[in-house]
């Protein structure tokens, strides 16, 4: 770990004002010490935001849901009304880390979350995330657990969270704050492609902190699920996931939503699969096909050949998991 | 009289230590002036360091200096291994004595500083340039070369032949010949390998992760060019080793080195990202072929076991997978060959049940393949072959009560009434299966020494340099005291890993009780009789003019047994004669390894004679010189259990484990069933998510932390149920325990694997079972 400076930021005012360009935000710390750690993330100054009060769910009038960046995972999964309304996002949150993991997590921490790719984490290893332009090890590496969608030439790493991906099929609004005022950035917004620069994983700006998540309100979210394959029952990233949400009106699709997770280089909407659904009368088969659809442009890579196959059954499972 | 405590589940006497964390492991002793040291390692996998700069290191500020092979201490060669057991595992590789890599992260330099922090920070500023050799570093290059080992470690009592398999193979009525390849496995103890090293002028103190203290004293001695009675090894707890820690790997000897070069107490830690998968040892890959041959009934013509595992350029490990298949099924005619391939990795090391665990995953496996083939139950084909006597040399087994553990696990997991077929059988939305497999292990004994001084106060400690590695040692040699001396165990006291103690084993092979066990009994007796004969001349006691047969002693107070109202307590019979102990120290020197012979009595050895009470001790003469020659030392058990798999995700569950074991007297029934339970969740490891990984391109570990590296979390334990035989193996000693450590990760796997099989239909030949594998 390098030397570092930390300072305690009691609103968002204090927190922004304080930011350099070598600082780092700090809530949960779950990921971002790790990373220091490892001499991946070298901040020379830690701004903790712990003490502003952005720890709040609360119901708009409109029905949206609005989440404070501090909430914790643990907290916003066993929230009542995400419970009930988004079990997708409620089971995508417990099946992520372990307990400990998810009392510390903040939401806002869980949305940067970086790269599970071993090679991000071992500094002896060329990574473009890690050092630009210095090579990828996984394209041609021991890649089981890389993307194979959304993938470039210069990386392969997948996005790990849980909760993105339910966040993703919900359509959230992602609430910053800088210097320059405050703007929303859409879900589909938020997260870039690898392409070429591997490093840049969001649109967020240096010195922005994210303060909440909204969630829009969307009845049919209850009717919803999370499906996580893995190597091991508990406390492991996925191999593939999927969240999924649909509307039925008799057998026809009125409305549905899916997102994948262990397979994207972000958190992966599978929006041409929801697009070939939408209107038409639900089946085994027809979601079958839709699966194939959301898996169409996949690329896989020496190790991660099955996972094509491992996302559509996973979708499949989801499904079965609502309508019986 | 009191109960007996032997048997009984009693709770660790080290147990609140541990959860108060009070108990000292090696990095937590208080050392005066301490300082930190963090080794750096080599990124390349082969070739040599053609500059290494530690100039940014050493400027900071708190950095005491740095250690290189520039200013290394020159260490003495030495041959690798010392007699009384210890190991270094890389003979050729002394750290720090030349610019040589050998292997991806082997330890290139330390950086000491006054805080840890300071050191890792130190440690990352290090720029090292390479020159890089062509590196070895997979079994699929083609210049990975297989060889023959020359396997003296293996006596030569123990063929690898029998009769003509290949011959007899080509006549079977049914045979099956399939190939089964298990990973690189890492032991993740939860203690990482840790060394403290203090120098005192030319005396040295070491506080070290270690299963086998007396071996790092010889080895750490050897290497430094000094005495032996210069070193003294201190490791009273040992947080796990699982074989990583049987064999000294480089950090106990880079502490005193550094403490040397740098004048200042040492300690060094491996961490957890990349140092405990490199430089702490693993078990190797294996790759084996597996044939068998049966006649028409079933039973067995001929067996094949061919196995390839990998070693290093800079010593010799064979995973000797072949130990089970030799003995465990009676067949006249079998054939193994091991072969090795030397890889630019770290030397492989003994991983619980080394051999063992891998060759019985391929063996129990193929035999299950073969009863699908025959049509007949697998465990109706394991009885059609029970071997009544060991196959390997006719010799009657010490103890094997294996179909009673058949009987009694089919019977717990209802197994005759599951459905044979496999792939149909539906319990809720997941496939069930149902799988079992035996378990065997060597029962391992040899030399113990114990001192034993009981007190004017009644109290009684025992001194032995052997280690309780996690296992539960101490309660169950105080279990054993407190029987033998008819005390209440609260009285009873064990010191162990020290060197300052009468000498006990290593703790590897599942020994340490089988071997400390007897002598700790021998002892204790000794006093006891001590005490009696105390008594009985002496005129003042109640006792006095009695025979020592018609006393007996319990709660520490010596009786007459016809009348046990008359007598009196140790502590009497001791403050009356101002006696303020008794005293002996006894050797035990049995070995039960195949082949090994007879321990030779020295009654001319004055020396040893002045303190060893063990020559004309009846409770050691008759253990000793029972004649063993005609006899295999073995534990044996079986293992069932159920799993649950998503028929469309894959994912498999563990639901059911029923472990019924044979090994000998159980003398904690709570300690050995969690020795059991440790085990088989080992098994769930390697049968569904362990391995490690390496780079395909450079030959760098890639799983190099438990983010990378899975091993089983809670929700992957499934319903536990863990019986013993609980018979006493007389022949092994009058204790009649047999170790308990390792057996219950021998069976396992391929239990597991075959109930995937009879889950699913498929057969997955390569571990771990992963869901993609069953796509």
């Amino acid at each position: 770990m390098y030397p570092f400076t930390i300072t305690k930021s009691a609103n968002i005012g204090e927190a922004i004002r304080a930011v350099t360009d070598t600082s780092h935000f700090i809530g949960g710390g779950t990921n971002i010490i790790d990373l220091m750690k490892m001499n991946i993330e070298k901040p020379t100054l830690l701004i903790d935001i712990n003490s502003i009060e952005l720890n709040k769910i609360e119901m708009l009038p409109n029905g949206n849901i609005m989440v404070g960046a501090m909430v914790s995972n643990s907290d916003l999964a066993y929230d009542n009304i995400i419970v009930k309304n988004y079990p997708l996002l409620s089971q995508a949150l417990l099946s992520g880390a372990s307990p400990q993991l998810r009392n510390m997590a903040s939401v806002g921490g869980n949305l940067l979350q970086r790269t599970r790719c071993p090679y991000f984490f071992d500094t002896a290893t060329p990574c473009n995330k890690r050092v630009p332009d210095s090579g990828c090890s996984a394209i041609k590496g021991y890649n089981r657990m890389n993307a194979i969608l959304g993938t470039s030439s210069q990386c392969i790493a997948t996005h790990p969270s849980d909760m993105c991906v339910a966040l993703s099929a919900l359509d959230a609004v992602i609430h910053v704050q800088g210097m320059q005022g405050k703007r929303t950035i859409s879900f589909e917004a938020f997260y870039t492609l690898p392409g070429n620069t591997p490093a840049i994983e969001n649109t967020l700006r240096h010195g922005e902190l994210i303060t909440h998540v909204e969630i829009p309100a969307q009845p049919f979210a209850s009717n919803s699920c999370y499906v996580k394959v893995r190597d091991r029952q508990s406390y492991e990233f996925a191999v593939v996931s999927a969240a999924i949400a649909l509307d039925k009106n008799g057998e026809s699709i009125k409305q549905v939503r899916i997102a994948l997770g262990g397979v994207g280089t972000k958190p992966w909407r599978a929006s041409k699969a929801e697009q070939f659904l939408t209107g038409k009368n639900y089946s085994k088969q027809i979601i079958s096909k839709a699966a194939e659809i959301a898996l169409q442009d996949a690329t896989t890579f020496a190790y991660n050949a099955f996972k094509p196959a491992l996302a559509k059954r996973t979708i499949i499972k989801a499904f079965q998991n609502i309508t019986g | 009289m009191t109960d007996n405590i032997v048997g009984k589940p009693i709770d660790r006497k080290d147990g609140p230590l541990k959860v108060t964390g009070s108990a000292t492991y090696a990095g937590e002793f208080k050392i005066k002036n301490i300082a930190y040291g963090v080794t750096v390692q080599s990124t390349i996998t082969k070739g040599s360091i053609k500059n290494i700069d530690t100039s940014f290191a050493e400027a900071l500020k708190g950095v005491i200096g740095v250690m290189t092979y520039k200013n290394a201490l020159k260490l003495y060669p030495f041959a690798g291994s010392i007699s009384g057991g210890g190991k270094f595992a890389e003979k050729e590789l002394l750290p720090l004595q030349s610019e040589k890599v050998f292997y991806n992260g082997q330890h290139i330099a330390v950086v000491i500083a006054e805080t840890f922090e300071i050191a890792v920070y130190a440690a990352a500023l290090i720029k090292v340039v390479y020159q890089e050799d062509k590196a070895i570093y997979k079994l699929s290059q083609p210049e990975a070369l297989k060889y023959t080992p020359d396997v003296a470690a293996e006596a030569a009592t123990v063929p690898k032949q029998r009769g003509n398999a290949t011959k007899v193979m080509g006549n079977a009525a049914t045979k099956i010949e399939e190939t089964y390849t298990t990973p690189v496995y890492h032991h993740n103890p939860i203690e990482p390998h840790t060394t403290a090293a203090e120098w005192k002028g030319d005396e040295l103190t070491v506080h070290d992760a270690t299963q086998n203290v007396f071996g790092a004293q010889a080895l750490i001695a050897s290497m430094l060019g000094i005495s032996k009675d210069k070193v003294r090894i201190i490791a009273p707890f040992i947080g796990g080793g699982f074989g990583s820690k049987g064999f000294m790997w480089a950090n106990s000897i880079l502490a005193p080195m550094a403490a040397k070069l740098f004048n200042r107490p040492v300690r060094i830690v491996l961490d957890r990202t990349g140092q405990m998968f490199t430089c702490a040892g693993r078990r190797s890959v294996t790759i084996q072929k597996i044939g068998m041959g049966t006649d028409a009934a079933g039973k067995f013509t001929a067996i094949k076991h061919y196995i390839i595992s990998e070693t290093s350029f800079v010593d010799e490990f064979i995973e000797n997978a072949c130990g089970a298949t030799k003995i465990l099924y009676a067949t006249d005619n079998l054939e193994i060959v091991q072969k090795l391939v030397r890889l630019n990795k770290g030397t492989p090391c003994p991983t619980r049940a080394p051999g063992e665990a891998p060759g019985t995953y391929a063996l129990e496996v193929a035999l299950d393949e073969l009863a699908y083939k025959l049509n007949i139950d697998p465990l109706q084909l394991r009885l059609i072959n029970y071997a009544e006597k060991n196959p390997q040399d006719g010799n009657e087994w010490s103890g094997k009560n294996l179909r009673e553990c058949y009987t009694k696990g089919a019977a717990s997991i209802d197994w005759s009434a599951r459905n044979k077929m496999p792939g149909v059988t539906m319990e809720g939305d997941s496939l069930v299966g149902y799988g079992m497999a035996t378990a065997t292990y060597p029962a391992n004994r040899s030399k113990a020494t114990v001192g034993m001084k009981l007190y004017q106060n009644g109290k009684v400690t025992a001194a032995c340099g052997t280690q309780d590695i996690g296992t539960g040692t101490y309660t169950v040699m105080a279990q054993i005291m407190a029987d033998s001396l008819g005390l209440p165990i609260e009285k009873v006291e064990i010191k162990l890993g020290d060197t300052i103690y009468p000498q006990g084993p290593g703790s590897g092979g599942s020994q340490t009780m089988a071997t400390t066990g007897p002598a700790v009994r021998a002892a204790a007796l000794t006093l006891k009789n001590k005490a009696i004969s105390l008594a009985v001349t002496d005129k003042r006691s109640p006792l006095f003019g009695k025979t020592s047969d018609e006393i007996s002693v319990d709660n520490g107070r010596l009786f007459l047994n016809t009348n046990p109202g008359k007598g009196e307590t140790y502590t009497q019979l001791l403050t009356r004669n101002k006696q303020t102990m008794l005293e002996t120290e006894i050797t035990t020197e049995v070995s039960t390894r195949a082949g090994a012979k007879p321990a030779e009595k020295k009654p001319e050895d004055k020396k040893a004679n002045s303190k060893n009470e063990s020559i004309g001790n009846t409770f050691v003469k008759n253990d000793e010189e029972q004649d063993r020659k005609n006899i295999s030392f073995h534990s044996f058990g079986a293992h069932f259990v159920k799993v649950l798999v998503d028929p469309i995700t894959c994912m498999v569950k563990v639901d059911k484990v029923v472990c019924v074991m044979d090994v000998g007297k159980i003398l904690n029934s709570k300690t050995a069933a969690s020795q059991i339970m440790g085990g088989a969740v080992w098994g769930i490891g390697m049968a569904l998510m362990e391995g490690s990984e390496y780079d395909p391109n450079t030959g760098r570990i890639v799983t190099r932390d438990l983010s990378e590296y899975l091993v089983p979390v809670h929700a992957d334990m499934p319903d536990f149920d863990i019986q013993f035989i609980d018979k006493p193996d007389l022949n092994i000693s009058p204790v009649g325990a047999k170790g308990a450590g390792e057996i219950g990760i021998t069976g396992i796997t391929a239990a597991i694997a075959n109930a995937v099989f009879h889950a699913t239909g498929k057969r997955v030949r390569d571990l771990p079972i992963t869901p993609d594998k069953l796509l």
